[in-house]
């Protein structure tokens, strides 16, 4: 389960980087957004995976740390809202500017 | 009530954003003097904390009386509540300045306002890492509208890269707390110091934890590879919003400081973290942005280029890890924050004094308002280092206390010429403004600004001249809070000596 959790972060980070360095505005999203992805995947991984275990601490039981899920919840939270704010400075940047670059110019 | 010192400089702007909030419809007035009651509040619980500070008692408050490391800590020691104060003054400045009308070119000023000061104060006060990150996230999500109010092309571009960014900066934060929390298993950061002092962990990953941390930090304090967007941003935000950015910067060299201080030094893995490339990449800062300086056409980026110059000349401090040295970097910062934030105010008020030419660094029509050229010539001469203003003492401290270091006279040249070049730049620019005028465009009507905002560019700027006069006590508490900083023995016991917890932890694969 470890490498198939790693593949994923990996293959989504490779994603996200390749499309933040793109020239337009939404594949810089688009990439941002995969990252974040990424990012949560990689702080919910760092309580070490468990199968089967809930995030409770009973004695005798087995369970998974807690304190990653809250962090990964905090994380998605944050990164939700900074990427809709992110959408709308993307439009107001191309209504301005008139292109979706993220210099605001094109070459023609 | 002593007890609850600690959580008041957050607390004041976050209720005086919500109550503006609610009274919005009453109009901006209410919601100025909300602001501006907030901020005057804001600096008294700021003076209270770093009196309280001052005894040499570690302030630590437990949010929620959840006791260290399980629940999260605020930790008010010296350098905590005085950069608590600093920050307080300068928003109080940068708010008057508002009220003088920036405030009114756009919706939500003063709630953003406050929430930014809410995020810098925590950024300061906490003692949890994660919980850094949070505060960092506040900070910034004010920023990013605050850096769009008022509107504009510019400022839409700018604020599209700059939110990018710290997006982007964000995800790495969050990798490098990550891998901390999987390799130490806690991010409280007394007892990381203590868990990095024990060998029981890996050691690989550890150090590559706190590299990542450092390199956010870095972004954050505009060090030389990440530190391009630095100039775009601060030039194309408003002046009383630029102002209050100046601490921003701040906010990263304390985190490194403190880092570094506690975390790091004491331990036998992460001492020589920052030894070696801080300090060449500091220097390569400040002569890139004494460049950038000399070669500015507008006001503006000639302002932010400065804040540059005093980002980079303060990363020297950190590899160095020792307390004269960080106690000079703490009073230059002191000094520099506050003229950082004069410059912006002053290009703001000297561009409404030129019409079309605005801030452009060339002849306009000559000029009409005297005291804005002196008080231009006395920040100038602040910034520039030359005697007999604050500059002068905090970059004299700065250099004797780096002579003995082992890069010392490398360090030396490096400055001394940045400084040159910063005072051609400075006299450049101050004699195509005020002296030279260009005969075909007539002189303009004088435009006599709002007296909250010149009221906050002169006590701004006054800054330069009082902090050479209370050199001493303001330079004493540099030290004394330096010395702290540099005994972290003090502070792990502090955060985590009084709850007597145990904590069983189990061996991590």
């Amino acid at each position: 389960m470890e490498a198939v959790v790693a593949t994923a972060i990996g293959i989504l980070t490779a994603c996200g980087v390749f499309l933040m360095l793109r020239a337009r505005t939404f594949p810089v999203v688009l990439g941002l957004t995969l990252l974040s992805y990424a990012v949560n995947l990689f702080l919910f991984a760092s309580g070490r995976l468990m199968l089967d275990a809930p995030p409770l601490i009973r004695a005798g039981a087995r369970y998974t740390d807690p304190l990653p899920q809250a962090l990964v919840l905090t994380a998605i939270v944050i990164g939700f809202g900074m990427t809709a704010y992110l959408l709308m400075v993307a439009l107001r940047a191309m209504a301005e500017t008139g292109d979706d670059h993220v210099d605001g110019r094109e070459k023609s | 009530m002593n007890a609850h010192a600690a959580i008041f400089p957050i607390l004041i702007p976050l209720a005086a954003a919500l109550l503006q909030l609610v009274v919005r419809h009453l109009g901006l007035p209410v919601q100025r003097h909300i602001g501006l009651f907030a901020a005057v509040l804001g600096i008294l619980s700021a003076v209270w904390l770093v009196q309280l500070a001052d005894s040499g008692n570690m302030l630590v408050y437990a949010l929620g009386d959840w006791a260290a490391p399980v629940g999260i800590v605020l930790v008010a020691d010296r350098l905590a509540a005085g950069m608590t104060l600093l920050t307080a003054l300068l928003a109080g400045a940068s708010l008057l300045y508002a009220s003088g009308g920036f405030d009114k070119r756009g919706r939500h000023f003063h709630p953003l306002f406050q929430l930014q000061i809410m995020g810098i104060q925590g950024a300061f006060l906490t003692g949890d890492l994660f919980n850094l990150f949070v505060f960092f996230e506040v900070m910034l999500l004010a920023s990013y509208t605050l850096l769009a109010h008022g509107g504009g092309l510019a400022r839409s571009r700018a604020s599209l890269t700059y939110v990018v960014l710290n997006l982007a900066g964000s995800a790495l934060f969050l990798i490098a707390l990550g891998l901390l929390y999987g390799t130490l298993g806690t991010l409280n950061l007394a007892d990381v110091a203590l868990r990095l002092q024990t060998a029981e962990h890996n050691i690989a990953l550890a150090r590559l934890a706190g590299a990542l941390l450092i390199a956010v930090f870095a972004l954050k304090a505009a060090l030389l590879p990440l530190s391009f967007w630095l100039p775009h941003t601060y030039a194309a935000a408003g002046a009383p919003v630029a102002a209050l950015f100046v601490i921003m910067t701040k906010v990263g060299i304390v985190a490194i400081l403190r880092v570094q201080a506690i975390a790091f030094a004491p331990s036998p893995t992460m001492a020589d973290l920052l030894t070696g490339w801080l300090t060449p990449l500091a220097l390569m800062t400040v002569l890139f942005a004494a460049l950038g300086a000399l070669v500015a056409t507008r006001l503006r980026y000639f302002a932010a280029w400065l804040v540059l110059v005093s980002a980079g000349t303060l990363l020297i401090a950190p590899a160095h890890a020792q307390a004269d040295i960080t106690a000079a970097a703490l009073y230059y910062l002191v000094q520099s924050t506050f003229i950082g934030a004069a410059f912006f105010l002053l290009t703001e008020l000297i561009s409404e004094q030129r019409g079309e030419v605005a801030d452009a660094i060339q002849p306009g029509p000559s000029f009409q308002a005297p005291w804005l050229a002196l008080g231009f010539f006395t920040a100038a001469i602040t910034a520039a280092g030359l005697p007999p203003f604050s500059g002068f003492i905090g970059k004299l401290m700065l250099l004797a206390s780096l002579w003995e270091t082992a890069a010392g006279t490398a360090i030396w040249i490096v400055l001394l010429i940045a400084s040159f070049l910063i005072i051609v730049a400075l006299s450049r620019v101050g004699s195509r403004l005020f002296w030279q005028h260009k005969a075909a465009i007539a002189p303009l009507v004088p435009h006599s600004p709002p007296w909250q905002s010149v009221l906050a560019v002169l006590l701004l700027i006054a800054a330069g001249p009082l902090l050479a006069i209370f050199a001493r006590p303001v330079a004493d508490y540099a030290a004394r809070a330096a010395t702290q900083l540099h005994a972290p023995g003090a502070y792990v016991n502090g955060v985590l000596g009084t709850s007597g917890l145990v904590i069983v932890r189990e061996a991590r694969p």
